[in-house]
């Protein structure tokens, strides 16, 4: 028997009267979230379900499943290009997270200051936010094309010799996180203007009026206060970045050699060019096993019941 | 509190400077400004580029003179990327894709994302989780079973196959249930003893009262579907179904060396992503600083 009551915050206990309105409305709340369960039980849970039984199988769709337990598994443990690709994953991570979020703080700081075009300037960090990867990635292999690109075309005419940024295995990544960060900065920077505007001006000027430098007031009182900010955005960039599949496969698909292949990037490439499914639903577990891990951790940390994401 | 316009010098912190952004140009002021507008320059450079490839001549934009102000421009580059691919076709599967997801997500979504905001039902709050939660799961982890549900149901190369699997997303529901929490019990209490039906009461009170977070989603959701390329990559085998996302990076393939008709067509689809920036910007901002989420 399933019970209905309005929520109210504070809820409190609700007359009789209210009870049984409420027992009208029993079969409403079903009733209106059965188109999203629909779709999300179809095309999320189901998959969800069908993708752990078929990493314990080996199947090509064509002829008929064979179990075989954890050996898919297993078989990673020996696989050297897995290694890799959760390597570059974890590079790839380290590279792009903190340089996001470095600059998005310091832009924000900048343009949270009454500077005349600040609205403009603000516009432009966020544009590439809306400029889909498959744009971005095209624009990338053409500014840092090693013959016709605009940077080395520069870098040849002031006599710095070219770089080649997207055929150099020990280079492409560099080159991979460059054009990541400058398409996320912007994202980075609109969280922390929103955090900084919640904080109340009377603490900084309490913080200037005891005489502390404008970096003590920064360290001690805006930083810390921006906390909440930092470890969201942390999450959601780690996130992202494990997750990159668009940008890599448009720019490098993986190369050059393996040196840009990331896990999505594997797990496509398994499924998709080797055919191999159950192999490549247990990369993707391992992926979504390490992304659960870091939410878990930001959810311990925060304790955060509403906002949960 | 009074407003001090003291044109001192910055190190003076004198007992009347405590405003905390002081309207005097100082050293310090200055020099921010200049690192932001250096900044700005960097983050539209690769933009203005991609415009400025897409209108001169390929033949000057290999040439690797660097000319930041070309004087040659021409057109040819959009004519003739757009005669040479079947780019009236992406464009028009891109068109219905958008306007049918957003036209299925945005309803279903503002239908759950209210139930869960002002209805308690058994089971509410870990059905809630279990959908918010998705909003972590790869991509990668049901790429191939849900791959094999929309062949099974033969969406495969439909723009329905990529409709209906993004038809709800987690996102949406979080979103319009943070913004639905605070519409006031009594007035859909009130409706309610005025006997309206409770579909009544969303259409009419719940509907028009979300009017901010109904154009947030839309604007969200069609900027997501536009630029979506995974799914469509896995889903959309043949070139005629293609979306203008797969036909950029199909247009990469093809040709190696015709830079600036890439860049033409990459300019194009831009135009709707951001005239809908431009004209929406505070709904985007708004969106992202109540949720933080891309």
């Amino acid at each position: 028997m399933t019970t209905v009551v309005p929520t109210r915050t504070p809820s409190t206990s609700k007359p009789p009267s209210e009870r049984a309105r409420s027992r009208r409305r029993n079969l409403t709340p079903y009733l209106f979230l059965t188109p999203n369960l629909i779709v999300f039980t179809v095309f999320v849970f189901a998959p969800l379900v069908f993708a752990v039984w078929m990493s314990f199988h080996k199947w090509d769709t064509i002829s008929p499943a064979e179990w075989v337990g954890f050996s898919n598994f297993t078989e990673l443990l020996g696989d050297k290009l897995f290694w890799e690709s959760l390597k570059n994953t974890f590079i790839f991570g380290i590279l792009t997270v903190p340089t996001s979020l470095v600059l998005g703080l310091i832009a924000a700081l900048g343009l949270n200051q009454k500077l005349p075009g600040r609205v403009f300037m603000r516009t432009i960090y966020f544009l590439p936010f809306v400029v889909s990867s498959v744009v971005i990635g095209t624009l990338g292999s053409w500014v840092f094309n090693d013959t016709y690109g605009i940077i080395n075309a520069t870098l040849d005419q002031i006599g710095l010799g070219e770089v080649s940024w997207l055929t150099d295995p020990n280079l492409a990544m560099i080159t991979l996180s460059i054009t990541t960060v400058w398409a996320r900065l912007g994202f980075c920077m609109i969280v922390y203007l929103a955090a900084l505007q919640t904080i109340p001006p009377e603490y900084l000027e309490a913080s200037t009026v005891d005489g502390s430098t404008p970096w003590q007031t920064f360290r001690y009182i805006t930083l810390p206060l921006l906390m909440p900010a930092t470890f969201l955005l942390a999450v959601l960039n780690i996130i992202y970045s494990f997750e990159a599949f668009d940008l890599v496969f448009v720019m490098t698909g993986g190369g050059p050699g393996n040196s840009t292949t990331v896990l999505p990037v594997y797990a496509f490439d398994t499924a998709f060019q080797v055919r191999r499914f159950g192999y490549a639903n247990a990369i993707g577990l391992v992926l979504m096993v390490i992304i659960m891990i870091i939410t878990l951790i930001q959810w311990r940390v925060t304790r955060q019941d509403d906002i949960v994401v | 509190m009074t407003a001090t316009t003291t044109i001192t010098s910055s190190e003076s912190e004198s007992a009347t400077d405590r405003r905390p952004q002081p309207k005097r140009l100082n050293v310090g002021r200055l020099i921010t400004w200049f690192g932001l507008a250096i900044g700005t320059v960097a983050m539209f450079f690769p933009i203005y580029w991609l415009i400025v490839t897409a209108f001169i001549p390929n033949s000057d934009a290999i040439a690797r003179d660097v000319d930041l102000l070309p004087d040659r421009l021409t057109n040819e580059n959009f004519s003739d990327g757009w005669s040479d691919f079947q780019w009236t076709r992406w464009y028009r599967n891109s068109i219905f894709i958008t306007v049918m997801r957003v036209g299925i997500t945005v309803p279903i979504n503002l239908l759950a994302g209210y139930t869960f905001a002002k209805f308690a039902f058994r089971g509410s709050k870990t059905l809630f989780f279990v959908i918010i939660a998705t909003l972590t799961l790869p991509i990668q982890v049901i790429l191939v079973p849900r791959f094999l549900i929309v062949n099974e149901l033969g969406l495969v190369d439909s723009p329905w196959g990529v409709i209906l699997p993004f038809a709800a997303e987690a996102f949406g529901i979080f979103f319009v249930r943070q913004f639905m929490v605070s519409i006031p019990d009594e007035i859909l209490e009130a409706a309610r003893i005025d006997g309206a039906s409770e579909f009544r009461i969303f259409r009419e009170i719940v509907v028009p009262l979300s009017k901010p977070a109904i154009g947030v989603l839309t604007i969200l959701t069609f900027l997501w579907t536009w630029n979506n390329f995974a799914w469509p990559l896995v889903v959309l085998t043949s070139q005629e179904n293609y979306t203008v996302t797969l036909g950029l990076n199909a247009m990469q393939g093809f040709n190696n060396t015709e830079w600036s008709p890439i860049m033409a067509m990459a300019t194009l689809s831009l135009i709707p992503v951001l005239l809908v920036f431009l004209l929406f910007q505070k709904y985007f901002v708004q969106g992202i600083a109540r949720t933080g989420i891309k």
